[in-house]
Parts: structure tokens; C-alpha cells; sequence
């Protein structure tokens, strides 16, 4: 794990994007080929589930240094980060145990870990950590806590492979969809050369996402170059059907089989096979609307929902764009022809799959408008699409713009806070808002953004002088600072104490200028949930 | 806490048997300082007792106009009823512990001090006492220091890498005590010249007055304007990262040598290329170490994690205590 542990510590060392890649790239030039598929795997975010849990962990330390408990909580508070409190306390290995290649590691000694009882498993630990050098106690930690934050996106990881074997981004990205076996035979696959007939039958293709309208919709020049839909709330995910077997997978490219059996059927109904990109959505069919998030939730945690919950909670695949037909790859297409094909393709099909509509305006005055009653429709805003755009790779810019509603706004008391990891590690970065639920502020929102450094540092040094409680790593504070938080729906649930769930809270602006007593109601929010 | 040879006020540490300060925060008729950063050393007080090996910088932090009274380390000197000595604490050049008996006991205030050796001071001496007034800016058992000649290696690769890569190597670190031991470190392996921030030029005089020997400087703004800093290793104090100043240094690498960068979040919040583990401070084995040194019966800690490290005193069978003494809350000269 040598050569691994250099190339963490080289992207530890650069906040550059380029030199990271240049790192990653020469490092899977040099390194044997299955430690470089782990590396790839473990870089892009991959993690081998269950090795230990965090208290076993703490309870190795605690027995390797004789520290007791709450001294390691209070290091790891400040440290804000696990494997590193654990490197920082240890003493020094002997390094015996230092020339074990990652994929040892990964194929052989971790998973014989987890598979230990709890008692030999915290032996076992003590003894690696006995027997390896402190920069790979560290990568071992972190290995088994399962992230490694060393700014390192997936992304990067395909933009090195692609550098590397001088294959282009996209097939690369294209390759590495769906899962991905780390092995050697599987790092060499690829990087092979395209050939012409490339099957990738079990794979979704590389999400094309938009990007937030920064700019006057009037920058983006003639409004008939456009096709405008609404922005969904559901979850995104492409709908395949190839040679009459069905997947669906999520954005974050895990699939969904089993989950939505009617929108598996309504493919199978298909009079083609095809790759759809859409949405999965909780449907009202009375109203012909989609229902709030909260109701998609129920059906998402459920592998197989039982024909109650089918009818209580229905879902419907919104397609909005075709990227494959009859093992065509349609990708590169304007997005009018490939809309035009998906039309026809859904034009008889079961109810469950419907054709995201276009929204037909010949001025952006009239799109506004229109876009007003997105909230109305439980839409997000608009999406505006360039008719004559290929389908890409990721979020590029310029073809595809999110349009959203501005969002609903609240002021809300600082009632919690707790540390944050990675970055903001040892400073109090995630915090609890709570508005008046008559004479007692409940907890409504948790944010971790919109603060800028100063006011982060800021922020911190009041609430270490204001803690009234701690409750492990959380802080209770004096009741006195107000925030503007913006969220983009409030909806009523049972699971929340205060009986709303407040979607997407972030900080807008903190509000010295206002009093608790300005702070809002949590009347106010139950009947924004209800209206 | 009413002890004839310690008191806190809102003046600072006040010895009543002396009828005296130690670093009072504001002016006093009789102080004793025990090293020159800023938030320690304050001038407007009528008299101050140093140690003559900080005399130089003593100066320049409390105007020529003050009364300066500089001992040698160890020479014994009266204050009121109170036998007072300064010995040396290896903070920076010329800070000291002061070391206070009257009575038949003996208290001591060690200021701001670290065990690793330190080529511009003398280092901590170790004095049985019957009460020791510790710092605790590190006190948390994550904070060891490294080996500094390891520091250094990486420092010089560093430096190495900048100028393959042909850019600047700007290392951020406090203008007095750091500054210089850096730079006389460097003095042990290479005769390489570093260039200055102005911020530093007296500073680093005042050592080399003092006959520390260091690198070649050079102070930046008398370099010409449109000068090629590629490859080339430049000294500035963490208030210029981020500022125009910054501006003549096109591309370059960024560290910053402190304490505080054993931490990784640290270095990355901070946005810093490099964080170098260097401190004038004592680290956790450091603390224990003089705790245990100084034989004493009571342990007095000041600023910093000091709730943490009294805690783990107690359940060790100390006898530790807080001891709340204002400093300024612009603690950065010596914050790391």
C-alpha cells in the first residue's frame, strides 16, 4: 500500500485539479494492475461495506493507548475525522506490515475483518496498526471508515483513466457506469480501444445534468431554439429495456429493480427496446399531478411493495429524453429527433410511463409566467433545453438550463450545533434552526451551508462561548441568533417532531439585524405544507 | 485563589508578596515579561524586568523610551519580599520562565515554552517547584511534533518541487520566533538565500544582532519590480495570505508552518498547499513532560484546551487547577 499511501499524500498536498489528475494518471502507469483497479474503485467513492463499526474502533484506540473514552471524543471533535484522531493518537508502528499491497488489503485482509466477532476484530486491528507505518494506519483507517475526502470526484478518477489510456472521457465514464468490479482484467477492459459494435448491455448511460440559470433567461437568445418542460421532484433515472429484460437505475447509478414493478411492466409494453432518461414520480391519478417527495419516500425504501402500497402510492416514469433504440445509441442526435422518437415510442404504452410535455411559448415573458405556477403543478420550475443539442456527459454548461421558482424563505433561531468533517473539520459548521411553536422554538431545519469563512470562524467562536449543553459531539446554544434560511418545500410528516419536513434548507444570510422574537411560526409553515 | 505569589486581575498575573506583574495586559507600575510577542509584552507599563537575552527585541516591542531592567538567566533579583529569577523557557530568543520563592516555597510561571531544541534560544530549563503555571495551547494528545530535522527535509523537497515546477514557494509563518528558527534550521543544511516580508526585516535583525546565524535574506520589496520569484522560497506572516501583496507571487505553492497544521482539516480549511508541523509551543508529550519536571504539588493552567488537559491531570492524581488570565484576542504571534 506503499505506492497508494504516496499518491494520497501527493493529492492531499494540491488543491489543483490538474495536478491531481496528473498524479492519479502516473500512478496507474506504475502501479501493478490490480492495485490500480482498487484505487480507481476506493478514489471514485467505492467502499467495502461493514468492515468495523466506529465504536470499535474507538475501543481499539482506547486500548492501544490506554486514553479513556471521553479524551478520544474530545481529539475527535477537534480533529473532526476518525481514521485521522486514531493516526494522530497511536504510537508509531514498526512498519513490519508496510509492503502489503492494496489489493491484498482489499481482496484478502479486510474482508477477513469484517468477518471476525467483535472482540477479535479489535485485536486484529490493534495489530495492524502495531505493524504499519503512520501515513498507511491512516489509509487503513480510512479504507475501513469507508471515505477517503481528498477532493477527489468520481469525475477526476474518469478524466485520469481517460489521460492514461488516451480513451476519451465519455467512454471511459460510459464504461465505468452501473457497477464496477475492481480487478485487474477489468482496469485493463477499460481502456481498450472503441470498437464499433461496443455492447454495454448491462450499463445506464452517463447522466447529462443541467445547470442552474444564473443569467436573464433572456441571454439564452431566441426562445423558439427551445424546448421548455417542468423541472420534475421525483428521483432521476434511466428506464433500459434490451433485449426484453428491464433495469432502472438511479442518478447515482444504483438500480432500482424491484422497487417500481408497475413502471418494469409498462416498459416490457415498449414497442421497441430502449433507453429512456426521466422520472420516477408519486402520482395523483384524480388530479394528474405528482405528489409531494415525501410521498415517493415510502416506495423508495421498499424492495418489494405489497399491492396496498402499490395503490396508496402510485408512481409514474416521466420520460423526458430517448438515448437508445432497438441497440442504437441515440446520444449524439438532436434532442428534437430524439424526442420526436420518444413520443412515438410512448404513444400506446401502459399509463405508467407518460411523456414529460413540452411547454409551448413564443416568448420568454410567457414561459415566466407559465413558471410562476410551478408550484401549483408540484414542479420545481422549468427546464429549458436547446432543441438542437446532443444528449452529454455530466454537468456541462449551455445546453441545458434548470429554471427553478426562487425559493420560500424562513427566519429561524440557531438553537444546535455540531462539528463539521473533512474541510471544516474542528469548527462548528452544521447547525439546527428552530422557529416559535408558541412560546418554544422546535427544531424545523438543518443547514450546513451559505455561511462564508469569516462568518463560519465567526459563528464557531460564539457558539464556544454560548454552549448551555452538550449531548456528545452536539451543542445546545443560547437562543439568539437568526438566520434567513431559503428551502424549496415544506410538507407535512409524521416523522418530524414538529410535523413538517422542510426541503433543501439552506443559509441565506445571517441576521443580526433581527431579534428571536422576529423568528417565524411554526403555524406558518404547517399551513404552507397544507395549502 | 488567594496565594501570597499569584493572584489573576483583569491587569493580568499578579504577584501581591512582589507587589508585581507578570505580561500584564495593560499598564502597570511594575511588570516582569516573559518573552516579546505582542500579546505578552505590552508597553505604557512604568518598569519591566526581562531577560537579557530578549533584550533587543524587548526594545523594539516596548518603545526605546521604556524602563527595561535585563537579568541574565538564572541571576536572583528582588522584588518586593519575593526572590525572582528568569530562566529559560525555549519559546523564542530571550523568553523566559519566572521562577518566583518567598516564604519557604516556590512558585513557577513558565509562559510560553516547548521541549524540542531550538537553535535561536536556550532551551527550557526544568526547576522543582511547589506550584507550575502551565500553558496548554496543544493540549489535546493529538498534537506530537514531529522530528524537526524530518520538518526540514520536507520543507527543502518542497522547495525542491517549486523550483522544478517553476513557481514560487511562499511559506507562511509567524514574524518572531518562527520566522527565524525556520530560517537559522535552514542555515544548518543549505546556504540558500530566502526572501522577506517586510514584516519580518527587524525581527530578523535583531536575531542576527543577537548572533543567531541564519540563511541569506533578502527583503522582497527591494527586489525590482516584475522580478521572477519562480523557484525561489519567500517568508510572509499569515496576514498577508490573500492580500494584494500576494499578487507578485503568480502561481505559487502556499504553506504554512504551525502547529496547528497536525491537523489536516486545519490546512484545508485554510486553503494552504502545504502545512509544515512546527511549533514553539510544548506539545502534549511535552506538557506532561514538564508537569511531571516540575515535581509540583499544584498545577496552574492557562489558555488553550486547558479544560481537557486538567481533566486528564485529575484522573492522573494531580492536583490541577484553571488559572483564567486575559490575553489579548489577538493571539497571532504566538497562536502555533
Amino acid at each position: 500500500m506503499q505506492r497508494f499511501a504516496a499518491l494520497y499524500a501527493e493529492l492531499d498536498r494540491t488543491a489543483s485539479t490538474l495536478a491531481k489528475r496528473e498524479a492519479i494518471a502516473s500512478y496507474l502507469r506504475d502501479a501493478p494492475a490490480a492495485d490500480a483497479a482498487w484505487a480507481v474503485y476506493v478514489l471514485g467513492g467505492g467502499k467495502l461495506r461493514r468492515l468495523a463499526t466506529s465504536t470499535e474502533l474507538r475501543q481499539a484506540l482506547s486500548a492501544s493507548t490506554g486514553y479513556a473514552d471521553w479524551l478520544i471524543d474530545e481529539s475527535y471533535e477537534k480533529v473532526g475525522d476518525l481514521a485521522e484522531t486514531i493516526t494522530l493518537m497511536l504510537p508509531a508502528g514498526d512498519g513490519t506490515l508496510a509492503d502489503t499491497s492494496l489489493q491484498s488489503w482489499m481482496e484478502e485482509k479486510l474482508p477477513a475483518l469484517g468477518r471476525l466477532e467483535s472482540a477479535e476484530r479489535i485485536e486484529q486491528l490493534r495489530e495492524w496498526w502495531r505493524r504499519l507505518p503512520s501515513t498507511q494506519v491512516f489509509l487503513l483507517n480510512k479504507l475501513i471508515t469507508g471515505s477517503m475526502r481528498v477532493g477527489v470526484s468520481q469525475r477526476l478518477v474518469v478524466q485520469s483513466i481517460a489521460q492514461w489510456s488516451e480513451q476519451s472521457t465519455d467512454l471511459i465514464a460510459h464504461r465505468m457506469s452501473g457497477p464496477w468490479r475492481p480487478d485487474a482484467a477489468a482496469l485493463q477492459a477499460l481502456t481498450r480501444d472503441a470498437d464499433e459494435g461496443e455492447h454495454l448491455a448491462d450499463r445506464p448511460y452517463p447522466f447529462f445534468l443541467a445547470s442552474p440559470l444564473e443569467n436573464d433567461v433572456e441571454t439564452l437568445g431566441e426562445p423558439s431554439l427551445w424546448l421548455a418542460e417542468w423541472k420534475w421532484d421525483g428521483i432521476r433515472a434511466q428506464l433500459m429495456r434490451r433485449d426484453d429484460n428491464v433495469g432502472l437505475w438511479s442518478r447515482g447509478e444504483e438500480r432500482l429493480d424491484g422497487r417500481f414493478p408497475e413502471i418494469e411492466r409498462a416498459a416490457l409494453s415498449l414497442p421497441a427496446d430502449g433507453v429512456l432518461d426521466g422520472e420516477v414520480l408519486a402520482w395523483d391519478a384524480a388530479s394528474m399531478m405528482p405528489r409531494p417527495f415525501t410521498a415517493l419516500q415510502k416506495r423508495i425504501g421498499k424492495l418489494k411493495p405489497g399491492a396496498k402500497l402499490l395503490t396508496d402510492a402510485p408512481v409514474r416514469f416521466m420520460a423526458y429524453d430517448l438515448l437508445e433504440i432497438d441497440g442504437v445509441d441515440l446520444r449524439e442526435r438532436p434532442l428534437q429527433e430524439r424526442r420526436t422518437l420518444l413520443a412515438g415510442l410512448l404513444e400506446k404504452t401502459d399509463a405508467a410511463l407518460m411523456l414529460s410535455p413540452s411547454i409551448v411559448a413564443d416568448a420568454w415573458e410567457a414561459l415566466a409566467t407559465e413558471r410562476e405556477a410551478s408550484r401549483e403543478r408540484q414542479t420545481e420550475g422549468l427546464m429549458l433545453k436547446r432543441l438542437d443539442s446532443p444528449y452529454r456527459v455530466g454537468r456541462k454548461r449551455g445546453d441545458w438550463w434548470k429554471w427553478k421558482i426562487d425559493p420560500h424563505t424562513l427566519d429561524a433561531v440557531l438553537l444546535y450545533a455540531q462539528p463539521g468533517h473533512g474541510r471544516r473539520s474542528g469548527l462548528f459548521t452544521d447547525y439546527t434552526f428552530g422557529v416559535w411553536d408558541g412560546d418554544t422554538l422546535v427544531p424545523v431545519a438543518k443547514a450546513y451551508s451559505g455561511l462564508d469563512g469569516a462568518e463560519i470562524e465567526r459563528l464557531d467562536r460564539w457558539i464556544r462561548a454560548h454552549t448551555t449543553d452538550r449531548f456528545g459531539p452536539v451543542r445546545a446554544v443560547d437562543a439568539e441568533q437568526v438566520f434567513e434560511l431559503a428551502f424549496e418545500a415544506v410538507q407535512l410528516s409524521g416523522r418530524h417532531k414538529s410535523g413538517v419536513a422542510v426541503r433543501f434548507p439552506r443559509i441565506l444570510r445571517w441576521r443580526t439585524d433581527k431579534g428571536i422574537g422576529d423568528a417565524d411560526k411554526l403555524d406558518d409553515l404547517r399551513r404552507l405544507a397544507s395549502g | 485563589m488567594s496565594d501570597p505569589l499569584l493572584q489573576p486581575r483583569p491587569e493580568g498575573l499578579y504577584c501581591p508578596a512582589g507587589d508585581f506583574f507578570i505580561d500584564p495586559m495593560l499598564p502597570v507600575a511594575r511588570a516582569v515579561v516573559t518573552h516579546a510577542h505582542g500579546d505578552h509584552a505590552r508597553s505604557g507599563s512604568g518598569r519591566y524586568q526581562v531577560a537579557a537575552a530578549g533584550i533587543g527585541l524587548m526594545r523594539e516591542r516596548l518603545g526605546h523610551d521604556a524602563v527595561i531592567d535585563a537579568h541574565g538567566y538564572g541571576e536572583v533579583f528582588a522584588m518586593g519580599d519575593v526572590s525572582v529569577s528568569l530562566h529559560p523557557s525555549g519559546h523564542v530568543l530571550g523568553a523566559a520562565q519566572v521562577r518566583m520563592a518567598y516564604d519557604g516555597r516556590v512558585v513557577v510561571v513558565s509562559g510560553d515554552y516547548k521541549r524540542e531544541p531550538d537553535p535561536t534560544c536556550v532551551p527550557f530549563e526544568p526547576m522543582p517547584c511547589d506550584v507550575f503555571v502551565t500553558e496548554s495551547t496543544f493540549g489535546l494528545p493529538v498534537y506530537r511534533w514531529p522530528p524537526m530535522a524530518q520538518v526540514i527535509d520536507d520543507l527543502l523537497a518542497w522547495w525542491d518541487d517549486c523550483a522544478r515546477r517553476q513557481v514560487p514557494a511562499v511559506l507562511f509563518c509567524y514574524a518572531l520566533g518562527k520566522a527565524q528558527r525556520i530560517l537559522a534550521e535552514l542555515a544548518l543544511r543549505t546556504d540558500r538565500g530566502v526572501h522577506l516580508h517586510g514584516a519580518m526585516l527587524r525581527l530578523v535583525e535583531s536575531y542576527r544582532e543577537a548572533g543567531v546565524r541564519m540563511v541569506p535574506t533578502e527583503p522582497v520589496g527591494e527586489s525590482a519590480r516584475g522580478r521572477d520569484f519562480a523557484g525561489e522560497l519567500i517568508l510572509a506572516p499569515p496576514s498577508a495570505a490573500g492580500s494584494p501583496w500576494m499578487k507578485r507571487f503568480a502561481k505559487a505553492s502556499t504553506g504554512f508552518a504551525s502547529g496547528w497544521m497536525q491537523i489536516r482539516g486545519n490546512r484545508r480549511r485554510r486553503g494552504y498547499d502545504r502545512g509544515f508541523v512546527v511549533s514553539d509551543h510544548a506539545d502534549w508529550p511535552g506538557l506532561l513532560k514538564s508537569i511531571r519536571d516540575s515535581q509540583a504539588k499544584r498545577v496552574y493552567v492557562t489558555h488553550g484546551d486547558g479544560e481537557t488537559l486538567i481533566r486528564y491531570l485529575r484522573e492522573q492524581g494531580h492536583d490541577a487547577q484553571p488559572l483564567r488570565v486575559l490575553r489579548g484576542s489577538d493571539n497571532n504571534e504566538s497562536g502555533g
